[in-house]
Order: structure tokens, then C-alpha cells, then sequence
């Protein structure tokens, strides 16, 4: 045992391990669901005859996620899309949100309810402080087939607010970044920044937000040179993500941006961090005393992250070690048994609110780092 | 180990996203630096105005005397740098170490940032032409001969994106300091020491530090600078320098294409400026803009590059101390392979041949860096896309071109030194759009006369000369 497993107070450990038996009871029956002949979807049906097991017999808990291949998301690109709708779901209405798409094919995932229920557990996590009941929203991120939009409008609706949106290509922006047209980019920005300071002053009492970290940026600093702050337009609560955050990042906005911290400046901001596969990690509070480091967790049992060993995907590293982070979706809609994400971190222990595994530190993966465009919004 | 930090306008930033410098030969973290993001600098730069009025406290004459003194300082003295003292021989071998410079290239780069600061007087005077400095800080003035020049600060700062291989480059943004104009710097990841240790000289030798910002950081920071400032100067690739193309509020500075031009007149007696041909592809291990990448003549092209080949072919790596090193290593292997790749191609152009084959492998693999070891490739025709190639390494194409097609056919050259006695010649080529610096004679194409201006003049670039009239006010009638 390491010494920070040793650390983990009896409370949390035992919560832990119940946490780890209902992973292990959800993962059966997420299991069940999707090779069941009557429930699963086209594809992993069809996958299942590759299998050298058989999932509905050899996954006896969440651990035997192993023995599946990794999920390439190469298999999300290009139709037909109605391969992944389970047949336990036929006849519902179906979303389909994209990711990539600068060139060539995007991946697509089909979402029927599974934003909507991420976000409202997300909503749980939120302060009615900060985050008023009934008051609306501004989405200040991408537009179009994505996820992210879409989600943060149910999250003000779920909270009994409307929400404001903005137009956002971000296929167009990372088009700008590669043709090097960085004065297209910066006005594009500003066209955004424009958009939300539209909606910010034309009386609408929006007291919450979405923002990537860049538009927050740009936001603040636009909010500034018209003489006016985040605080002073009506803004209470932040949410933030879609992009790379950075501990850095999150001090600059916490200190420059908000007047600091919330008790001073009046203004709740946290990271989250997620995407199309997965849905949305929550951040452990975040604080100046702790060098505002930014620990994710992933809203188990419908989503599982782990922190995994650079040479072997299937071994998870020490507490406090470094590592790739790979994300497990687990819902009724969207099965993934192990996906590597293009990030890495350090894992991080359980804690009262979240008692099981989190990652801090994400940053690119080092071996992709130099190929990914990151932040381009 | 040395910690760098940001600094915002003379205050100290303690960031808490430290990134490693590391040994270009071992890989080993030397030192650590804290970086900041485009916020960060952005919303320094709504305060750049501070820099500018902090230097304005002393006349140009203080801030060039100032500079005198932090030349002295910068070339020999112990300065606070980071949160360590540094000695000139720690920054050298800081410098070699992360950069893959060998230490006498260091120190000789040392020495010339030192100079053009300790002899600004004659450099501004010269750029100005002989303009009284204090029409700078005033913005207008009698220039003697009744008639009111103006020149008007088009910025209160320069900006810079600074490059992580080219310690010499700093040369290029020390005039701000005695024009009063501040500085927002970031500095190269592999190459923070000149910046660190120059603005420590300078606040060392009394020049405000509100007129110093230091942003080391990714593209974000980078981007923020050259955004948010009304004139920047940038260093990078061709690419760099298209994307930045028109706009009169960045200086863009790339690759130099710098050539050696023989006229008919004198290529016979080709001998007679090998030394000056060798130095000039060799000297700084091939890295700089103005070194020779092309050398035009129409006949004895074969004899010139065989005899260049047989100078620097045997060049071999050696330990960075070593005083004989000649090679820079290159500290991202994969620029040393891509770039050996690209000459490759070139090679395979019928009519373009290798001229240092016969003097071993030229590309030297190590575990964290690679090198390049000098190549000579002669070229049948300007047709040869090798007539074209610039590359960070002693590498040179001899040229056979007709005189008379050479000018139309050189294109961009940062410097050309000319050699000939034909008067016609002579004018066609400086007459030559193609061509900024011009050297008439057998001037190696890196040696710099600091009194001239390099790639436009810093002046023109921060000033700009426009009207300014004036005429007395009427007494205004008494009201009772």
C-alpha cells in the first residue's frame, strides 16, 4: 500500500469500496445491455463475434473491461451512425454530436438523453449561491453538431433559466490557425466576444455561464475596455472547459479576471473537463492554498476515468503517478470499455464528495502533444 | 538550478508553470522557467504606456550612457538573473548548453550584443542621421535649418517574439531602450539567457525596470505580444515571415538567403577570396541570416565549390569547450534529419552535385540532439531549386549563373557582397531591389557594420516623420 493509499482517511475508503461495488453491478448490466440481442446496438453486436469471450458470460465486473479490445474512435467516423443506436432504444429521437471535422470526415456519437442526464447530475454539484435557480445562461463556446451546446442549454433549462448562445465554427478556427490568418483569428474572436457582450447588455439578467478558457480571457479583458467587469455585468457563476486549464491559467483568472477568489471577487468559477465520449468530469474545488491544482472526476458509474501506465494501458499507476488517462463511457446509450485519451495526468485519490480515482495535471499526451492543436477557441 | 521567472514591467511574476530547460547532449534539466499565458500579457500590455513614460524620466543621452554601462555590465560582470547571480562564464555555458552553440560562438555573440549597446551613440546618431535625440522624446523640434521636424513614437513599446537559436538576433531590439521605447520580450524556451541577463544589465545600470516585461510562455504569450503592441518584431521561418507581409506594425525577420555575387571581371582571380567565401558560409556554424547560402559566379563554379568543400568538408563535431568546435548541434533531432531529408532532395535535381561527398557522413545522430556537418553542393544552373535553399547549418550551393541574368535571377538576399570592378555591374546591383544590405568588395557576408540600418531602420519602424506646424496663439481679447 502507498502512502497515500494509507492516507485516505477509513471514511472515504469505505465509501470507496461501495462506490467500486456499484461500478462493478453497473458495468454488468451496462454490459448485458449492449450484446444482448435485444438491447444492443448494430455494432458492438457485430463486434461481439470478434471477441475471443463472451461479454455477456466473461465481464464479471469492471475490472474484466480489460479484456475488450480499446475503443478506437476511428470507428465513430463515417456512417451509418444508426449502427450505434441500441435496439432497446429504437424509435427514439436521436441526436448526433460531432468532434473533429476540420477536414475529412468528423466523428459522430449518438446521444439520445445520456447530455441530458450528465448535466443534470453536473447540476447537482453546482452552488445556487453562484449558480441561481431561474436565472439564465450564456453558452460562450462552439455552436453547431456539438455536444457541449446543446448540453449547457438543458443545464440552464434543467435549473429553470433559458440560455443565450452564440455563433462559434470552431472547424473555422482551427482553419485560421493552420492557414496562419491570425488577424482573421482575433477578429473572428472578437465577432464572437462582440456576440456575448450583446447579449450580456441587452437586459436579460444572465447570471451564469459556459465559457472556454480563451473566450472567458477575452470576455473579461473585452468587459474591461468598455469600462465594465464580469461582476459588474451580473455574472455570478462560471463554468469552464472544452479546452485545455492549466493550475496557471485558473490563478490568472481567479486573480486578474474575477477580483479573486469568490469571497473576494464575488464570482464562482470552476474547471470541468470532458468531451464528446465521456461527458463531463467535475473539478475538485480549487484553491490558491492547494497552487490551484485542478483534480477531475468522472461522473461514476456512467463514466469512469483511469490514470494508466505509458507502456501498459491495462495497468493503473500509483497515487500521485503520472500517466495516459483513459475514459470508460458506461451508460445505456454509449459503450465504451477503455478509450485512451489524447491527455495525460497524475491520478489523484478519492475523496468524501468523489470516493473513487481522479486525474489531475491534464495536459496533452507528451508523445501527441506536438501534432494536437489545442485551445483554438 | 537557476529559476527564471516572468517579469511584469520591472515586478517579479512568480508563475506556477514551471517548463525545463534542458542539456541539448544529455537531455538533463539545467534550469526551470515559469511561464504565462496571452492573458497575462494582454492585460500588461493595456499598461505598456507606464514603460514608456518611466524611460521618458531620463533624456536619450542618460539612457545611451546608461546602456555603456550595461554593456560593461552584460559582457563581464556577476548579475542577478532568475533568482541565482550569474557569472559571464555561467551564461556561456548556460547559453552552449541549452542552445548547442559551442562555447566560443557564445562568448563571440556575447561580445557583440555588447558592443552595438556600448557604442549606441554612434549607432542612433547614424541611424537619425545625426537627428538631436530630443526630437524623439519631444516629438518635434528645430532641426537647424528653420524649419520644424517631427517624429512620433508610433508605440511606447516594442514587442518581440525572440528565436531560440540565434543569440545574435538580440542586437536588434537594444536600441529601444535610448529611443525610450520599453520592452515586451519573450523570450526563446532553449535561448532565455540574453534577454535575462541584458534587461538585468540594464536595470543593473539604472534604467527603470517598469520599462522591462519578459513573457516567457508558448504561442499564446507570443501571439499576445505581437496582437496586442503596435510594433513587434518577430523571428521564424519563410513562413513566418509571408504571414506577416504588409503590415507595418511587425518586423518580421526569417531566413536571409544571403549571397556572394562574382562578377565576370574578377572570377577568374576566385582564389583570392576563398577566406572570405569559407567565412562567411562557416562562421556561427552556418546559423545565421547572414551567413552565405549562395554563391552566384558564371564560370569556376565547380573549382570555387571544391575548394570551399576541401575548407569546411573535414569540419567534424567536437565537445561544445572545445575552441575549434565549429558545429552547432541541433537540439531538436528532428529538424537535423528533416532538414538533411530536404538536401537530399535537393540532390536528386539532375545538375546539382555534392561537393563535400567525399568527406564522410553528414548526418551525426545522438540520443537528444543531432548535427549536421557542412555541405557544399554545386548547382549547373540558377533552374536548380538548391539555388533557392537556406538551411541552419554551414551549407552553401555554388551557383553557375550568366552575369547578366544573375540580379533578375537571385531573388530575395538579405546581404549580397558584390565583388567586381565593373562599374555597371556595380550599379545594376545596387540598384538591385532584391538586395538590402549590399557589401561592394571582398566583405564576408556576417560581418555587420553596426552603423547601418539591418533589414529597415529601427527608426523608421518605431518613429514616424510627419508634419508638425505652429503658430502662435492670439492674445485673446480682455473681457471685463
Amino acid at each position: 500500500m502507498s502512502s497515500v493509499e494509507s492516507s485516505i482517511p477509513e471514511a472515504v475508503a469505505k465509501s470507496a469500496a461501495e462506490a467500486r461495488d456499484r461500478l462493478n453491478e453497473h458495468t454488468l448490466k451496462i454490459v448485458h445491455w449492449h450484446f444482448s440481442e435485444e438491447t444492443g446496438s448494430p455494432f458492438w453486436l457485430g463486434k461481439k463475434s470478434e471477441f475471443n469471450f463472451d461479454p455477456l458470460k466473461d465481464i464479471k465486473s469492471f475490472d474484466d473491461l480489460r479484456k475488450f479490445p480499446l475503443f478506437e474512435d476511428e470507428w465513430l467516423r463515417g456512417g451509418p451512425i444508426n449502427r450505434w443506436v441500441p435496439k432497446g432504444h429504437a424509435g427514439k429521437p436521436v441526436y448526433v454530436f460531432e468532434t473533429g471535422g476540420t477536414t475529412g470526415i468528423p466523428k459522430s456519437r449518438m446521444v439520445i438523453e445520456d447530455h441530458w442526464k450528465d448535466y443534470e447530475l453536473f447540476s447537482d454539484t453546482l452552488p445556487d449561491e453562484y449558480f441561481p435557480r431561474g436565472s439564465n445562461w450564456l453558452m460562450l463556446g462552439p455552436s453547431g453538431p456539438r455536444r457541449l451546446r446543446l448540453a449547457v442549454e438543458h443545464l440552464a433549462q434543467h435549473r429553470g433559466g433559458i440560455c443565450f448562445c452564440i455563433d462559434l465554427d470552431p472547424r473555422w478556427v482551427v482553419k485560421l490557425i493552420k492557414k496562419g490568418w491570425m488577424e482573421h483569428l482575433e477578429e473572428y474572436k472578437k465577432h464572437c466576444i462582440d456576440q456575448a457582450i450583446t447579449v450580456l447588455t441587452a437586459g436579460h439578467d444572465v447570471k451564469c455561464m459556459f465559457a472556454t478558457p480563451k473566450l472567458l480571457e477575452s470576455l473579461g479583458e473585452a468587459l474591461e475596455d468598455r469600462g465594465t467587469s464580469l461582476q459588474e455585468i451580473g455574472i455570478k457563476g462560471i463554468f469552464s472547459g472544452g479546452t485545455e486549464f492549466t493550475p496557471q491559467w485558473t490563478r490568472f483568472c481567479v486573480e486578474e479576471l474575477l477580483g479573486g477568489p469568490v469571497e473576494e471577487g464575488g464570482v464562482f468559477m470552476t474547471p470541468t473537463y470532458g468531451n464528446t465520449l465521456m461527458g463531463l468530469a467535475c473539478s475538485k474545488p480549487i484553491s490558491a492554498d492547494d497552487g490551484y491544482k485542478i483534480s477531475y472526476y468522472a461522473p461514476q458509474p456512467r463514466a469512469v476515468t483511469e490514470v494508466v501506465s505509458f507502456d501498459d494501458y491495462n495497468q493503473v499507476v500509483g497515487y500521485g503517478e503520472t500517466g495516459r488517462v483513459k475514459l470508460y463511457t458506461l451508460t445505456d446509450e454509449f459503450f465504451v470499455p477503455g478509450f485512451m485519451e489524447r491527455d495525460e495526468g497524475e491520478r489523484e485519490a478519492p475523496f468524501a464528495t468523489y470516493p473513487w480515482d481522479g486525474v489531475s495535471g491534464v495536459r496533452p499526451f507528451h508523445e501527441l502533444a506536438s501534432a494536437t492543436t489545442v485551445g483554438v477557441y | 538550478m537557476i529559476t527564471l521567472q516572468p517579469l511584469r514591467w520591472g515586478k517579479p511574476y512568480e508563475s506556477i508553470e514551471l517548463k525545463d530547460v534542458v542539456h541539448f547532449d544529455t537531455g538533463e534539466p539545467i534550469a526551470k522557467f515559469g511561464t504565462v499565458g496571452g492573458g497575462i500579457v494582454g492585460r500588461d500590455m493595456k499598461k505598456a504606456d507606464k514603460a514608456r513614460e518611466a524611460l521618458l524620466k531620463y533624456s536619450c543621452a542618460e539612457l545611451i550612457e546608461m546602456s555603456k554601462k550595461a554593456a560593461d555590465l552584460f559582457e563581464n560582470a556577476e548579475l542577478p538573473v532568475g533568482d541565482s547571480m550569474q557569472s559571464v562564464d555561467q551564461f556561456v555555458h548556460q547559453q552552449s548548453a541549452s542552445t548547442g552553440l559551442p562555447e566560443h560562438m557564445c562568448r563571440s555573440n556575447l561580445k557583440k550584443n555588447s558592443f552595438v549597446l556600448s557604442n549606441m551613440d554612434e549607432i542612433l546618431d547614424c541611424l537619425t542621421r545625426g537627428l538631436d535625440l530630443s526630437i524623439l522624446s519631444k516629438g518635434y523640434g528645430e532641426e537647424g535649418r528653420g524649419v520644424i521636424v517631427s517624429y512620433q513614437a508610433q508605440t511606447p513599446i516594442l514587442g518581440a517574439v525572440l528565436p531560440n537559436n540565434s543569440p545574435g538576433v538580440h542586437t536588434l531590439w537594444l536600441p529601444a531602450i535610448p529611443l525610450q521605447i520599453g520592452l515586451a520580450l519573450k523570450p526563446g524556451s532553449q535561448e532565455p539567457w540574453t534577454p535575462y541577463r541584458m534587461v538585468s544589465a540594464f536595470i543593473e545600470a539604472g534604467v527603470p525596470a517598469e520599462a522591462f516585461g519578459l513573457y516567457p510562455g508558448g504561442h499564446d504569450a507570443g501571439g499576445a505580444i505581437m496582437a496586442k503592441t503596435s510594433r513587434s518584431m518577430i523571428f521564424g521561418s519563410a513562413q513566418t515571415v509571408a504571414q506577416h507581409a504588409g503590415n507595418p506594425k511587425v518586423q518580421a525577420h526569417g531566413p536571409g538567403w544571403s549571397k556572394i555575387l562574382i562578377g565576370d571581371d574578377v572570377v577568374d582571380d576566385w582564389e583570392m577570396y576563398l577566406d572570405m567565401m569559407v567565412e562567411s558560409v562557416l562562421s556561427n556554424s552556418g546559423r545565421s541570416c547572414i551567413n552565405c547560402s549562395g554563391i552566384w559566379a558564371s564560370r569556376h563554379t565547380r573549382e570555387i565549390a571544391q575548394a570551399i568543400a576541401e575548407r569546411i568538408g573535414p569540419v567534424d563535431v567536437l565537445p561544445p569547450t572545445d575552441e575549434n568546435a565549429q558545429l552547432a548541434a541541433f537540439t531538436v533531432p528532428a529538424m537535423a534529419t528533416g532538414t538533411y531529408a530536404m538536401v537530399q532532395q535537393d540532390l536528386a535535381e539532375s545538375g546539382v552535385t555534392d561537393m563535400t561527398a567525399d568527406y564522410g557522413e553528414k548526418l551525426i545522430e545522438r540520443e537528444h540532439c543531432a548535427y549536421l556537418r557542412p555541405m557544399v553542393l554545386h548547382a549547373d544552373s540558377p533552374d536548380r531549386g538548391v539555388a533557392m535553399k537556406e538551411y541552419m547549418f554551414p551549407f552553401v550551393s555554388v551557383v553557375e549563373c550568366p552575369q547578366a541574368e544573375m540580379l533578375r535571377r537571385i531573388g530575395p538576399t538579405l546581404v549580397g557582397t558584390v565583388l567586381t570592378r565593373d562599374q555597371n555591374f556595380s550599379r545594376a546591383a545596387a540598384a538591385c531591389v532584391e538586395i538590402d544590405r549590399v557589401n561592394f568588395g571582398p566583405i564576408p557576408t556576417n560581418r555587420l557594420n553596426w552603423l547601418q540600418p539591418h533589414e529597415g531602420n529601427i527608426i523608421d519602424f518605431l518613429f514616424r516623420s510627419r508634419a508638425y506646424q505652429v503658430a502662435d496663439m492670439p492674445v485673446a481679447a480682455t473681457t471685463a
